[in-house]
């Protein structure tokens, strides 16, 4: 069953926080990964592909660099869960 | 239809010794920030380079392979006649023809050992490698000398802030030789030319010839496309490679991948679930990426350092522009 809008903000707000050790409750829809939670480009490759795996959805390297905000990361795996 | 005799090899082959050169001047990050504007922090959090070393002109890819491989062949206790072909690993050898490594052959005097150059990116030592192996135990010759050696800072862009700091130069080469137990793994190699543009040199010489462009080629690359493709990737490949060898992770000693960045060697050793126990090379902080020197030149330091020793099982993986990559399980010198 597809993930909510809830389910999969919680989700990457558990992603983030292992691989960049944020807060979970830091992680919002509104918050830059880059600006907002220490997420460099590197690590950020590291949150699309545990992002991919957990909500089986595919995030070509084409598409990471639009993806500024954990909102920009949630719409993206709405529109595209499988 | 007459019979033609077979050739006869070693049973198996095993690396014999390992060699390094690095040139003497080194380079810290502070020299790299007098062209691009970055920071000593920015460059470590990205890749783990501290310091690089840069070669003189007198420094050239023929005198760093024939420092390299003098050591490694006094490492593997024989002597240069020995040697029945070299096998030299590089893409920043700015002469195309006649290859490298037939300089090499005659400056180390070799007796007229069969010698030729290699393009395979920052793979080219686990494919030297693997030829070598081949040539051993199908009977071509009882040893080969095989050798990484680049000079990418002639290679560098030294104004682009994303890969400026990441290159260095330097020589690595083993004596590969006869054995009488496995001591080389199967490789697990293979290319994807679909993902050419990942990693490649930015224009042809040609047109820097015709004055098409003005700047001298450099090496570019996606950096976010090569991380992803190099940790997850790569990851599958290390493992089909232990898994080819018949060992567990629990059963190796050490991990040596391509030095391209500690960020991925991080990442790699997480996603590969390797022991604590294991030794992991990380020969880049100092030594930049070197392409197809890195391994052998992690590989002599590991040993050098006694962080490693003789008879350990080791991991290595090369990856890189093509895209190329190379995996195998080997007893370390």
């Amino acid at each position: 069953m597809a993930a909510t809008q809830e389910e999969i903000v919680a989700g990457l707000a558990e992603i983030v926080n292992e691989i960049a050790g944020i807060p979970v409750e830091d992680v919002q829809l509104d918050k830059s990964f880059t600006d907002d939670l220490d997420v460099d480009s590197l690590s950020m490759v590291e949150v699309v592909v545990a992002a991919e795996e957990r909500f089986d959805v595919k995030i070509p390297d084409e598409d990471v660099k639009n993806l500024k905000t954990v909102g920009d990361a949630t719409e993206y795996i709405l529109k595209h869960q499988a | 239809m007459s019979k033609i005799k077979p050739s006869k090899g070693a049973p198996y082959a095993r690396i014999l010794g390992v060699g390094g050169y690095r040139p003497t001047r080194i380079v810290p990050n502070e020299v790299i920030l007098e062209t691009i504007d970055s920071s000593d922090e920015w460059i470590r959090s990205r890749s783990g380079i501290e310091t690089r070393h840069w070669a003189s002109d007198e420094e050239t890819v023929a005198a760093m392979s024939v420092e390299a491989s003098g050591k490694a062949i006094a490492d593997a206790g024989i002597s240069a006649e020995q040697i029945g072909a070299v096998v030299v690993s590089t893409v920043s050898h700015f002469k195309q023809t006649p290859a490298v490594a037939t300089e090499i052959a005659h400056k180390l005097g070799t007796a007229k050992a069969a010698a030729f150059d290699i393009s395979a990116g920052c793979a080219g030592f686990g494919y030297g490698l693997t030829l070598a192996k081949g040539m051993i135990v199908e009977g071509s010759a009882e040893y080969v000398l095989v050798i990484g050696v680049e000079r990418l800072s002639d290679l560098t862009d030294l104004e682009d802030r994303a890969t400026a700091f990441l290159f260095g130069d330097g020589a690595g080469a083993v004596v590969v030789g006869p054995s009488q137990e496995p001591a080389i793994g199967p490789t697990v190699w293979g290319s994807e030319g679909d993902k050419s543009e990942t990693i490649k040199q930015t224009v042809p010489w040609t047109d820097y010839r015709t004055g098409e462009v003005e700047k001298f080629p450099a090496i570019t690359q996606e950096g976010q496309a090569v991380f992803r493709w190099a940790v997850f990737e790569m990851a599958k490949v290390a493992q089909q490679a232990l898994e080819a060898a018949g060992i567990t992770s629990d059963e190796l000693d050490v991990f040596i991948p391509h030095q391209a960045n500690e960020r991925i060697i991080d990442s790699m050793v997480k996603t590969l679930k390797l022991p604590e126990t294991v030794t992991v090379a990380r020969d880049v902080r100092t030594t930049g990426n070197t392409s197809a020197a890195s391994i052998p030149l992690a590989m002599e330091r590991l040993l050098a350092t006694g962080e490693a020793k003789s008879g350990d099982t080791a991991l290595v993986i090369g990856f890189g522009a093509g895209l190329v990559y190379a995996a195998t399980v080997v007893t370390l010198p």
